[in-house]
């Protein structure tokens, strides 16, 4: 029980330093950038007197460790500030612009998953086969191309000239306001209204970004998968099982498998962080209003608040799925627990 | 715990090598052929849908608002006392106003306003509104503001300078008798836009004349109101059906924020928005042999130009201003990274504007510059930085004057950057040359002339620092000229006033003025009504259909 408690303080004091260290880093790189958010603000023309109160407004007149900590106290009250860009609460902007990015990553990281572990097996049991050169070659060029080219090829083939899905953007112009929300998930939102039309056309424009993230998370997770497996199949214990006359498929499924998952399950949730944290470059191609459009923006325009609301966002996707995977770990590893 | 991202997460973090790439890889693919499409996915009918990188917009407040793309949402949504006539633009029409006389003082102005006038809300319009609409935006004193306070109108003085004197008339009294059309043309920007009191009031928090509130919400009564606003995201604007004059031909008009020029195309080419504002000259150039695509162009109030600044002693030399201004290729330039975006332009007028002179003597002449050079005992070449905004067409811009300067010995370094961290550097004075644009405030001459032509005082303290100033140029026959120009009443020597003033500043003045821009947009061929205005707020499309 004691043990139990100094590994939960443990822990506590873990997540604490990190935020701490996440908000010092993003607070200072952004206040040493050769940019002047007051700029960002008052833009190329306003007068000095506007300028200079502006400056005052903002506080940044004052010492650079007070302007700290007054962020962080505001920070832990969950006050993120005011985006210079969109003239809302940064906590409120962040509620709005996350769905649509997680959305966006979770039907990514189903597909990455969901055909990333399997093809993973499938290449480690026919290791040296064409089905292991097929999926490795498949993992090398998801691994390599650019997204971003990838995302406007698929655009110009399925969107323009087959005509299959959507185009840019969540949804068309026609259903943009007939869907209320309630989630900010599209898909649910239009479910939940039983606006069928406008959920078909949501799931038409999702295809093709998600399907996009999917196979770069897959080649990631297929080609973990393939090496955790490899390294299972290796194992003693695989021998026995064999010796005790076990079918191929329980020996791959039941036992490779749910020992290789216990790294895996890292592999599959950092990922997932990955796509969370904003898939930048995906967003961006099609125009997708998520949150690393919204942190490209901000970047761009030296949106301080919105910068460090987002990036701390970010670093609590990454701390909780962290978290998950390593309860998820105990579920998977009887022996994790024991210890 | 492990805190490392996975590499293809990080391989997704955005570079800017990486989106030039992207616009390369479109270009590489628009070229592959391209097989008839199934059927357009078509937007609806009586809404117009345009694509746009509006990702400027910070505020939806009139008495705040001063970026390009909030300019155009004001226009069509927002009425103000005068406005300029779409078809010739050196001519005001009333807009609230039915009418308008100046005193013989030349400083008050009488404005009786259109009867029967109303909000969106419903509420009427009266002169109270007006008046305490342009008290707001001189109290509130934010960016645009100095537009209404160079009259002499201060925190102190407004309530007695701008009052209402009737149910429907109002006067504005100035501290100088500025010439008239400088006056009006300046109640044309977007800072004189008339809110509902009414409604601002009802929204208003700790005294701040409702301005927290109206950074997201719309208090009008222009022929469109405007619905939602989701930053970087859409703007939807709708039909004002409370609007006294000619409604609004579509019910609504939808802004998508689309960034990336091929998308853009994409979209157009599929049917799926009506009109793409953010082309490149590339996919203009692709899109001109669409049948079902056409174009239109209108010069912008916007200017090109390189800051040469002038606490580098080198650049304060008259002949090496003189020779950079013969060390750029402006016709190679114009014809092709400003293709259809641009043309020459060597005034600090944009074309358009009074008094804005045609004349365009420099051309690329490295011999000239040579000579120049070694007049100034430069005869061996020298280095110099150049901060550049890492987009196009500047980057593209700067590179090209790289490469010809290059030729007279002159070496430039470019120091790419972001937007803000260019700006940043050039406003503190510590650049050796700044490329950029510069836009009309207002549809007035003395909106450039007050930057390019005019600098108090040249002192690091200064309290107004233009781009004269910026660039250390210290000018005081040039000030006392557009200090005068602005006060005669006539407008025809007015105009040779500004004209004398251009003529100086190409011979002299540390700006090498490269283009002036054209803006273009394409649009299905059923969208009918689409012109685009001299300025951003008279973009106007409000009277665009489709059939």
């Amino acid at each position: 029980m004691i043990g139990r408690l100094a590994a939960t303080a443990r822990f506590a004091a873990v997540v604490a330093l990190t935020y701490l260290g996440l908000l010092a880093a993003t607070f200072f790189i952004g206040r040493v950038m050769p940019i002047d958010p007051v700029i960002a603000i008052v833009g190329d023309r306003a007068p000095e007197h506007v300028v200079q109160r502006v400056r005052a407004e903002l506080g940044l007149d004052r010492p650079l460790t007070t302007q700290f900590a007054i962020y962080v106290r505001k920070a832990l009250s969950g006050d993120l500030g005011t985006s210079v860009l969109t003239a809302r609460p940064v906590a409120e902007d962040i509620r709005k612009t996350f769905p649509a990015t997680l959305e966006l990553a979770t039907c990514g990281i189903l597909i990455g998953a969901g055909l990333g572990v399997p093809l993973g097996v499938w290449a480690a049991v026919r290791r040296g086969g064409w089905a292991d050169q097929a999926v490795r070659v498949m993992a090398l060029v998801g691994y390599s191309v650019p997204i971003f080219w990838l995302g406007l090829m698929a655009l110009l083939v399925f969107y323009a000239k087959l005509g299959w899905v959507g185009g840019p953007g969540r949804i068309d112009v026609a259903y943009e306001f007939s869907v209320p929300t309630v989630s900010g998930l599209l898909l649910v939102d239009a479910a939940l209204a039983g606006e069928w039309e406008a959920f078909g056309n949501a799931l038409g424009h999702l295809v093709l970004p998600a399907s996009l993230l999917g196979y770069f998370s897959l080649a990631y997770i297929a080609r973990m998968t393939r090496s955790f497996m490899l390294h299972e199949l290796a194992q003693e214990y695989i021998v026995a099982a064999r010796a005790k006359g076990l079918s191929e498929a329980r020996i791959i499924w039941r036992h490779a498998l749910r020992n290789a998952m216990v790294p895996l399950v890292t592999v599959i949730a950092l990922s997932y962080a990955g796509l969370l944290e904003g898939s930048v470059l995906t967003e961006t191609v099609f125009a997708w209003p998520g949150l690393g459009q919204y942190l490209t923006n901000s970047l761009q325009n030296a949106d301080m608040n919105a910068v460090l609301g987002a990036t701390l966002v970010v670093g609590t996707v990454f701390i909780a799925l962290n978290l998950l995977s390593d309860l998820l770990y105990r579920v998977l590893d009887p022996r994790t627990r024991a210890r | 715990m492990t805190l490392a991202a996975p590499r293809h997460a990080r391989q997704a973090a955005p570079s800017r090598r990486a989106i030039h790439a992207a616009s390369l890889a479109t270009l590489i693919a628009a070229s592959l052929p391209f097989a008839a499409g199934p059927a357009l996915a078509a937007t609806p009918k009586d809404t117009l849908v345009i694509a746009l990188a509006f990702d400027d917009i910070i505020t939806l407040d009139p008495a705040e608002a001063f970026e390009i793309s909030a300019g155009e949402l004001m226009g069509n949504s927002y009425d103000r006392l005068v406005r300029l006539d779409a078809n010739d633009t050196s001519k005001l029409v009333g807009d609230l106003a039915k009418g308008w006389t100046v005193s013989a003082d030349g400083k008050t102005y009488r404005f009786e306003l259109k009867p029967g006038l109303r909000f969106a809300s419903g509420n009427p319009v009266t002169a109270d509104d007006v008046v305490w609409s342009l008290q707001r935006a001189v109290l509130l004193d934010k960016n645009p503001a100095f537009i209404l306070t160079q009259f002499g109108f201060n925190k102190d003085n407004v309530k007695t300078a701008i009052q209402a004197s009737g149910a429907l008339t109002l006067t504005l009294t100035t501290d100088k008798a500025y010439a008239p059309s400088f006056v009006l043309n300046c109640l044309t920007a977007n800072v004189a836009s008339v809110v509902d009191k009414k409604l601002v009031l009802a929204n208003e928090a700790n005294g701040d004349l409702g301005a927290a509130w109206l950074k997201t919400h719309y208090a009008g009564s222009g022929p469109l109101k405007i619905r939602e606003w989701r930053a970087n995201e859409l703007v939807a604007l709708e039909r004002n059906d409370a609007y006294a004059g000619a409604k609004a031909k579509p019910a609504r008009v939808i802004y998508r924020h689309v960034k990336e020029s091929a998308t853009q195309r994409l979209m157009l080419e599929k049917g799926d928005i009506d009109v793409a504002r953010n082309l490149s000259p590339q996919d203009l150039e692709a899109l001109a042999a669409s049948k079902d695509v056409k174009q239109t162009a209108a010069p912008k109030g916007t200017v090109y130009y390189i800051g040469l600044n002038q606490k580098n002693p080198h650049l304060a030399k008259p002949e090496v201003r003189e020779a950079l201004k013969w060390l750029v290729d402006y016709q190679a330039i114009g014809s092709t990274l400003m293709k259809n975006i641009g043309v020459v332009h060597q005034n600090f007028l944009p074309q358009g504007l009074l008094g804005a002179a045609k004349d365009n003597p420099y051309k690329l002449d490295v011999d000239k510059a040579k000579a120049l050079l070694t007049k100034a005992g430069l005869g061996q070449g020298f280095k110099l930085s150049m901060d550049v905004r890492s987009v196009q067409p500047i980057q593209g811009m700067a590179e090209a004057f790289q490469a010809t300067a290059k030729r007279a010995g002159i070496d430039i370094e470019i120091l790419p950057g972001d937007g803000k961290q260019t700006l940043t550097k050039y406003r503190a004075r510590s650049h050796d040359m700044y490329i950029g644009p510069w836009g009309a405030d207002y549809w007035d001459p003395h909106t450039n002339a007050d930057t390019f032509v005019r600098n108090p005082d040249n002192s690091d303290q200064a309290k107004s620092k233009p781009l004269a100033w910026r660039n250390a140029w210290d000018i005081p026959a040039l000030t006392g000229q557009a200090d005068a120009a602005v006060l005669e009443r006539d407008g025809a020597k007015r105009a040779k006033m500004y004209q004398a003033m251009q003529a100086e500043f190409r011979k002299s003045s540390p700006f090498i003025v490269l283009f002036q821009q054209t803006e273009v947009a394409a649009y299905r061929s059923n969208v009918e009504g689409l012109k685009l205005g001299p300025t951003f707020d008279t973009n106007y499309v409000f009277n665009v259909s489709k059939k």
